[in-house]
């Protein structure tokens, strides 16, 4: 345990110096800041460009809670799989990291916790953007704090738990393979409620939205920091059926079975990469 | 110039670009990867519009913005930052010591890259109307590939000029490109019509070839729509494109000469992970 906890901690430190140390802090927390708002300000300006600037209305606040929101999935995914990538095509490090005596997957979460911390304060900037700026309905003293913490956590470990699975699949994809996190995360931004309401879609892929567990994160952590927007869209988001501790008993059941099914897939594939030679393979076309 | 010079960097296109083409093909997973997964982000976009009653115009806006991001990455990742990776893995101070011209190299990236890229949008593109069933006009199809030549021209000449540029950026190449990911994606406006940014925000993104490309390829397939949605009038595009062609070849070869001497005086054209 002690051993993991340090592993853990190195890693993180590792991982916050290969996202920090390669500028001056002013440029950094200016990337920081810039590329998550942009990210959601396209989604802004398609609004504005259809409703000529109505922010005022519930589906704004929650296409863009839900965008802000989505950048966990984007970046925790992500994060996960580009350890495997860069350790191994861009530093060529992954077979020291490898066979030294260390939780491999422990190795990979301390590298995730850093992307998660600053993750963190993308959303944090994009929700405080869109309550000065754009009217975002977020209403500090109405937070329901318990669903959101209780959501908040759940979610992020499930996420972690399904990179941990992607990062396995990276050890047998070449360079390109780095698509494969896009495009997972593609996945839950259309079933999963992200930016708009899962009724829109057609009845069948309704039914997979409620088989994904980012669909009820969302939905938890929008509760938490939106009851009175959610309230207010009632039916519309297709979710309003289920009780905030039905929400939450689905998210830790659904991380549970993720933990073993990553687990078994990241053995099956380290085992494949190990038999194939693809450990320290590298594919720079 | 002699022949021999001219076939040898002709060859150096080919050698270059042999390896981006069959590449791919040799690790067949970028069809699900590149193709079928990228849609999906598309598809939310398609479905935002939906939702809120969007003239059906606007799914086609996306399709053909979410198909062009992938001219807008390649030139990201597989030619901007491709120098600093050739440098990282070795390959650089082979590609310099070599008896040939260095645009060679950049060519023959340019020449793979868009062979590839150009797969992969054209399959987004196909699948993306066949899913959501939209249609285009094909009334001018000779300005329809005109815009699609220059505006390629321009923007592969933008990615040799950063692809020397981010040699001198060392491990920072990879957060530059990241960060001129979803910003570019907004100031282009590859999801909306850029004439919704104002005029000047958009002139100002117009130095960026794929903004006035992808403007004017909207105008052609949606001729209907007309001023309402265009920023500039379609000759106009293809003329300041035209412009641009000139400007970023040119200046990737000053740039290139200058960073490789730079390169060369300051010790860093081979120095790995600094």
């Amino acid at each position: 345990m002690r051993n993991d906890l340090r592993t853990f901690k190195n890693a993180a430190w590792l991982g916050w110096q290969m996202e920090a140390n390669w500028t001056d802090p002013f440029l950094f927390a200016t990337y920081s800041v810039v590329k998550p708002l942009a990210g959601t300000l396209i989604l802004v300006f398609m609004y504005l460009v259809i409703t000529s600037g109505e922010t005022g209305v519930a589906f704004f606040s929650f296409m863009y809670v839900g965008n802000a929101l989505y950048m966990y999935v984007a970046e925790v995914l992500f994060g996960v799989t580009w350890v495997i990538h860069d350790d191994r095509e861009h530093y060529m490090t992954l077979k020291q990291v490898y066979i030294a005596p260390i939780n491999f997957h422990t190795y990979i979460f301390g590298r995730a916790a850093v992307k998660i911390a600053i993750t963190t304060v993308g959303v944090l900037l994009t929700l405080v953007f869109g309550v000065l700026v754009l009217g975002v309905d977020i209403d500090v003293s109405a937070i329901d704090w318990p669903v959101l913490l209780a959501s908040l956590a759940l979610g992020l470990a499930c996420l972690c738990i399904m990179g941990l699975a992607l990062g396995g699949i990276s050890f047998l994809t070449a360079k390109h393979g780095e698509g494969i996190n896009e495009g997972v995360a593609g996945v839950f931004y259309v079933l999963s409620g992200v930016v708009f309401p899962i009724t829109i879609l057609p009845g069948w892929a309704q039914g997979v939205s409620k088989l994904l567990p980012v669909t009820y994160w969302m939905e938890g952590v929008r509760r938490g920091l939106e009851p009175e927007v959610v309230a207010s869209l009632g039916g519309t988001t297709g979710m309003a059926g289920f009780s905030d501790l039905t929400l939450m008993a689905i998210l830790a059941i659904s991380s549970a079975i993720f933990l073993f099914i990553s687990l078994g897939v990241f053995r099956a594939a380290d085992r494949a990469a190990r038999r194939k030679g693809k450990i320290d393979w590298t594919t720079a076309y | 110039m002699t022949e021999t010079w001219l076939l040898r960097n002709l060859r150096a296109v080919r050698g270059r670009a042999y390896p981006r083409i069959v590449g791919a093909n040799r690790e067949p997973s970028w069809v699900f990867f590149d193709i079928v997964l990228p849609l999906l982000t598309v598809a939310a976009y398609a479905y935002i519009y939906k939702f809120m009653d969007a003239p059906k115009e606007f799914v086609g806006f996306v399709i053909l913005g979410g198909a062009m991001t992938a001219f807008w990455l390649n030139i990201l990742w597989s030619m901007a930052s491709q120098l600093y990776w050739e440098k990282e893995t070795g390959n650089l101070s082979l590609f310099m010591m070599a008896p040939i011209s260095r645009m060679s190299i950049l060519a023959g990236m340019a020449v793979g890259g868009l062979f590839f890229t150009t797969l992969r949008a054209a399959s987004t593109m196909i699948i993306g109307i066949v899913v959501f069933g939209i249609t285009l006009s094909l009334s001018d199809p000779l300005m329809l590939i005109l815009v699609f030549i220059v505006t390629m021209i321009a923007l592969y000449g933008m990615g040799m000029m950063f692809a020397s540029l981010y040699l001198v950026f060392g491990r920072e190449a990879y957060h530059v490109s990241n960060l001129m990911t979803e910003p570019i994606y907004l100031a282009s406006g590859f999801y909306f019509p850029v004439k919704a940014l104002g005029f000047w925000a958009a002139a100002g993104a117009s130095i960026i070839p794929i903004t006035l490309g992808l403007d004017a390829l909207r105008q052609l397939f949606y001729p209907l729509t007309g001023e309402q949605y265009q920023f500039l009038p379609v000759t106009v595009e293809v003329a300041i494109l035209a412009v641009l062609c000139v400007m970023f070849i040119g200046l990737s070869k000053l740039s290139l000469d200058y960073m490789e001497k730079l390169g060369k005086s300051t010790g860093r054209l081979t120095l790995r992970w600094q």
